[in-house]
């Protein structure tokens, strides 16, 4: 009897804590299970402006059901006459006055966060330049894809982030064509990206956080920018700093185009490179590009940015984008039979950057040239 | 006058509200109107929710949901719940105050013909290749790149309905400063008036800066202006601060007058004066005060800096106090009241705990760092839901269950009203309390479809489950609103039996000239203190004689209706031309679209110059009809 009321103990115990789990979402996209130290702190902000807005909810309602309860007409009988009261000083100063210290209590943190988080004095160096010692991405948001350049590397990839954990990561984000906003729920708060200016600011990833989450984040769009805004999802791959930096090495090592292994892929290739180049790199170079960058397309995770990654996939996304991505600007940019679309399928998956084949060391060496270049 | 108009042909009834410059009329034309598009949102609502309800749905593609979610905001902030707060504020404020009607009974008929029309001519959008998709915040950059007419509609379409408002506000404004009855001090007036003078105020000074907004957009899409064009030198923040600075007061001038109503309803159904009257007179003027100064915390996240983010965060704090006091006034008149639980007073209970969630929510959101994250996300969707469903319009289910008697002299079914208060308030709670986990949990707002596996399905079937409820809510009170009228059960003077403010002093239904002599205002909650001390009756502060009222006149209604001509005529005068942006040049192009414009400005200029060539001095209502009327009543009475 004993025993198998403590089994149901634990057995509700559990019931209970899977239930709290779910109740704070995915950790790969839930705000409430934060992935890092911008994340934590604006989650502790919430959880204690929550509980300072419990306490009020909670006295609020209590006095509430007290006066109604108190004050029923049915109990009281159609004869009582209610005393007309015309107020009170006292109580009014009293829930005057009590509001405004809760308030002065969560400006303090929010105020102090808000410079805090808004510091990005870090970006620059000494003479206002780019510094090179941090991880630095410039983002640019286009309907519905996302571009990421490495300044500091010189790296360009699309739709899959990829950033390194245990450090601040800082962002330039801007608008290609219409506002989209840059979020990425596990890791912090969204910054828009505008198309008048830059925007800048810094997210940090945990790696034990990314551990948990298999290293994959989901981001989104969380400015309405037309049809396909709810499918404007990317990835944020987020590495320990040497796989980070060897990513960054093979990504740069990259200088010509893949060349395809098989016969299909060689034609897809001569078909991709008459009818799509024009938009798509398959170099990891220039940022800007009218489509997102197809390097190492064989190596993401998703297609489009929200289908499974698969040459099934790729091909009914070549052949009727509009059908998946309604809005896109890919859709009637070529005529391609549909033997043709599965030839550029087989070459574009087989677009992998070769692990290890980068020199980490020339990585580092790398920026400093280039500044010096700049300076000249 | 019912019992007249019902001698009259359905034509001439017709006609009698085409030309009517009546208070009282015009209340029912507000009411109609925008319970039709109270509906006609409420069903776009339910498109959501249906497309929603499961992950990867295709019962909307997203570029019609993003028609049908902007038109559901359009449509329900500026047709539905502004024309039904005026619906209330017209058929009580004239009499609350001791008037024979509003300052400009012209003005009044006008500003309801624009509305109307201009919201006709936004929805004819669906019908005229595709509805404005940009949103209802409709920001610059996405507006400009939005292809066809779409956009059009929206910006002429709110010029011509934001005329109507502006209008109406400055009529409630005057009205308020100068048609009070002989002792109807600032601070005897009742809470509903008090609340209509300040977001009347509020109108007057937000209605501009969207005014300015939209001229600027149409002049970009239309006219080859570039004002929103980045790469001509413009900005597009410059139209999120223009809409903000109308948009977050237009939040305050939809509460404040449902403020106003819960105010009367908790008075009334507890039987006692309202708690702390000065301090709800000074907050409400406070929150009206503040509501100019938070405008920017819509816009945390988009770059202003964190300097301007902190400011705004803690003005966006403030407004929680004077808000606060408000709760806890209602609540200490509640207290030790004697309450009767009628379908408006059950609105005003529940609304207290959901506005207070949704109050709270708010002053989270004002920690800027933590709204980082809430920002366009289902977290702000269940906010601004929980405030402007659960205050909003409660407050209008209140004020129309508590008003309907002095509107039409019956009563809605009580039985009918309390099944809608639980479904509606139940389903209203099912619908929007899982959103803000949704939010929490990463899910953006304004997305036509989610994923499966991000752990949202079950949240959003949940919500629409409750959209239903709602839904079926709506139709029960469709039900009970038809039923009241076929049976036309006429009530008499003060069918609540409670009524404390001067409008309740009337016979129903309310004659033409409201008041045969203006009463005589002896204090706070005027008709109370006669029911205490002088049986009810109000003591005239004039002798009977007679007394001027304004002619019906159908030159208000031409005057909208020209504006609605030129309208589209302004619309397609664009497409095609060259110097329009390329959504717009892109269309064929309507050589008839100029004489459109013509002729549209040409009926209103016309109407115009008709009314000021032609004197219109009005009629005198004798002392003989006023006291044939009288003496009906009293026998009527017996």
């Amino acid at each position: 009897m004993k025993n198998r009321w403590m089994s149901a103990k634990w057995i509700g115990l559990i019931v209970f804590l899977a239930a709290f789990a779910s109740g704070c979402g995915k950790n790969h996209l839930s705000t409430l299970r934060p992935a890092g130290e911008v994340g934590q702190e604006q989650f502790y902000l919430m959880v204690f402006s929550i509980a300072i807005m419990l306490l009020v909810v909670v006295s609020v309602i209590i006095l509430f059901s007290f006066a109604v309860l108190k004050s029923r007409r049915s109990k009281l009988g159609e004869d009582y006459k209610p005393k007309d009261v015309a107020g009170n000083h006292v109580y009014e100063v009293i829930w005057t006055s009590i509001p405004i210290l809760l308030i002065i209590i969560l400006a303090v943190p929010t105020v102090y966060l808000v410079f805090k988080q808004g510091d990005v004095r870090g970006m620059e160096n000494e003479d206002g330049g780019i510094n090179t010692e941090e991880t630095i991405v410039n983002v640019t948001a286009n309907q519905y894809w996302w571009e990421f350049e490495y300044p500091n590397e010189e790296v360009v990839t699309s739709q899959e982030l990829v950033v390194p954990t245990d450090r601040r990561v800082y962002f330039n984000l801007k608008g290609g064509d219409v506002k989209h906003s840059f979020w990425v729920p596990a890791a912090g708060g969204k910054l828009d990206t505008n198309v008048d200016g830059i925007n800048s600011f810094y997210l940090v990833f945990d790696d034990d956080s990314a551990e948990e989450s298999n290293r994959l984040f989901y981001g989104k769009c969380a400015e309405l920018c037309g049809p396909s805004h709810a499918l404007m999802d990317f990835k944020v791959k987020a590495l320990p700093e040497e796989e980070y930096d060897q990513w960054l090495a093979d990504m740069k090592a990259v200088e010509e185009p893949a060349q395809a292994s098989t016969d299909d892929a060689a034609e897809g290739q001569e078909i991709f490179n008459n009818s799509c180049i024009g938009c798509h790199a398959v170099t990891p170079q220039g940022a800007g590009a009218v489509g997102p960058n197809l390097a190492n397309f064989g190596d993401r995770d998703l297609i489009a940015g929200f289908l499974e990654h698969n040459e099934e996939n790729l091909v009914d996304w070549i052949k009727d984008p509009e059908s998946f991505k309604p809005g896109n600007k890919m859709t009637d940019q070529y005529d391609l039979s549909d033997e043709e679309i599965d030839k550029v399928a087989s070459y574009l998956m087989e677009l992998k950057v070769e692990e290890g084949s980068g020199d980490v060391e020339s990585l580092r060496e790398k920026p400093e040239e280039d500044s010096e270049e700049g300076g000249n | 006058m019912a019992t007249t108009a019902k001698k009259k042909g359905f034509g001439s009834v017709i006609w009698e509200y085409m030309t009517t410059v009546d208070h009282k009329k015009i209340a029912i034309l507000y009411l109609i109107a925008g319970g039709f598009f109270f509906v006609l949102g409420g069903i776009e609502a339910m498109l959501i929710r249906i497309q929603l309800a499961v992950p990867n749905n295709d019962f909307l593609s997203g570029g019609l949901f993003n028609e049908v979610i902007t038109m559901h905001g359009t449509t329900m902030i500026f047709l539905a719940a502004m024309p039904l707060l005026f619906a209330f504020m017209n058929a009580t404020v004239p009499l609350q105050i001791g008037a024979r009607d509003v300052a400009f009974p012209f003005l009044n008929s006008l500003g309801v013909w624009l509305f109307i029309l201009g919201g006709i001519f936004i929805n004819l959008s669906w019908f005229l290749g595709g509805a404005p998709d940009a949103g209802w915040t409709s920001y610059a950059s996405l507006s400009i790149d939005s292809p066809g007419h779409g956009i059009d509609f929206y910006a002429v379409g709110l010029q011509i309905t934001g005329a109507g408002t502006l209008i109406s506000g400055i009529n409630f404004v005057t009205t308020i400063i100068n048609m009070r009855a002989p002792g109807m001090t600032y601070m005897r007036m009742p809470l509903m008036t008090w609340t209509t003078l300040v977001a009347s105020v509020l109108i007057v000074f937000a209605f501009p800066p969207l005014t300015i907004g939209l001229f600027l957009l149409i002049f970009d899409r239309m006219f080859g202006s570039s004002f929103f064009l980045v790469e001509t030198g413009g900005n597009t923040i410059i139209w999120e601060h223009l809409f903000w600075i109308f948009g977050h007061p237009e939040v305050y001038i939809l509460i404040l007058p449902a403020f106003g109503i819960f105010s009367e309803v908790f008075s009334t159904f507890s039987r006692k004066r309202l708690f702390g009257y000065s301090a709800m007179v000074f907050s409400t003027v406070l929150i009206g005060f503040f509501g100019f100064m938070v405008w920017a915390h819509h816009m945390f996240t988009v770059g202003l800096g964190p300097t301007a983010n902190a400011i705004f965060a803690l003005a966006t704090m403030a407004i929680a106090v004077p808000t606060g006091v408000k709760i806890f006034n209602w609540i200490l008149t509640i207290w030790g009241g004697s309450i009767e639980f009628t379908t408006p007073m059950l609105y005003g209970l529940a609304f207290i705990p959901t506005f207070v969630m949704g109050g709270v929510t708010g002053v989270m959101q004002g920690a800027a760092p933590a709204d980082y994250q809430y920002h366009d996300s289902y977290f702000i969707v269940a906010h601004f839901h929980y405030v402007i469903v659960g205050g909003v319009v409660f407050g209008l289910l209140a004020g129309l269950h508590y008003y309907w008697p002095l509107m039409f002299s019956t009563m809605l079914s009580e039985k009918l009203g309390k099944i809608t208060f639980v479904l509606f308030v139940a389903g209203f709670h099912i619908t929007f309390l899982i959103q803000h986990f949704l939010g929490l949990w990463g899910m953006p707002r304004r997305v036509f479809t989610y994923l499966d596996g991000q752990g949202y399905n079950t949240a959003n079937m949940i919500s629409t489950i409750g959209a239903v409820m709602m839904a079926i809510a709506v139709v029960v009170l469709v039900i009970n609103i038809i039923i009241t009228v076929a049976k036309n059960k006429q009530v008499g003077r003060d069918p609540w039996g409670d009524g404390r403010s001067l409008e309740w002093s009337l016979p129903l239904p309310v004659p033409y000239y409201n008041f045969a002599q203006i009463p005589l205002v002896r204090g706070m909650d005027a008709f109370w203190i006669e029911k205490e001390a002088n049986d009810g009756k109000m003591m005239p502060a004039e002798s009977l004689d007679d007394f001027h009222m304004p002619n019906n006149s159908i030159l208000p209604f031409i005057m909208s209706l020209g504006l609605f001509i030129a309208g589209f005529g302004a619309l397609y005068f664009a497409s095609g031309k060259e110097w329009a942006i390329s959504a717009v040049s892109d269309m064929p192009q309507h050589p008839w679209a100029l004489w459109l414009l013509i002729i549209g400005l040409a009926i209103t200029a016309g109407a115009m110059i008709t009314r000021s060539l032609k004197d219109d001095l009005g009629y005198y209502v004798t002392k003989e009809e006023v006291l044939r009327d009288l003496e009906e009543e009293e026998r009527g009475a017996k």
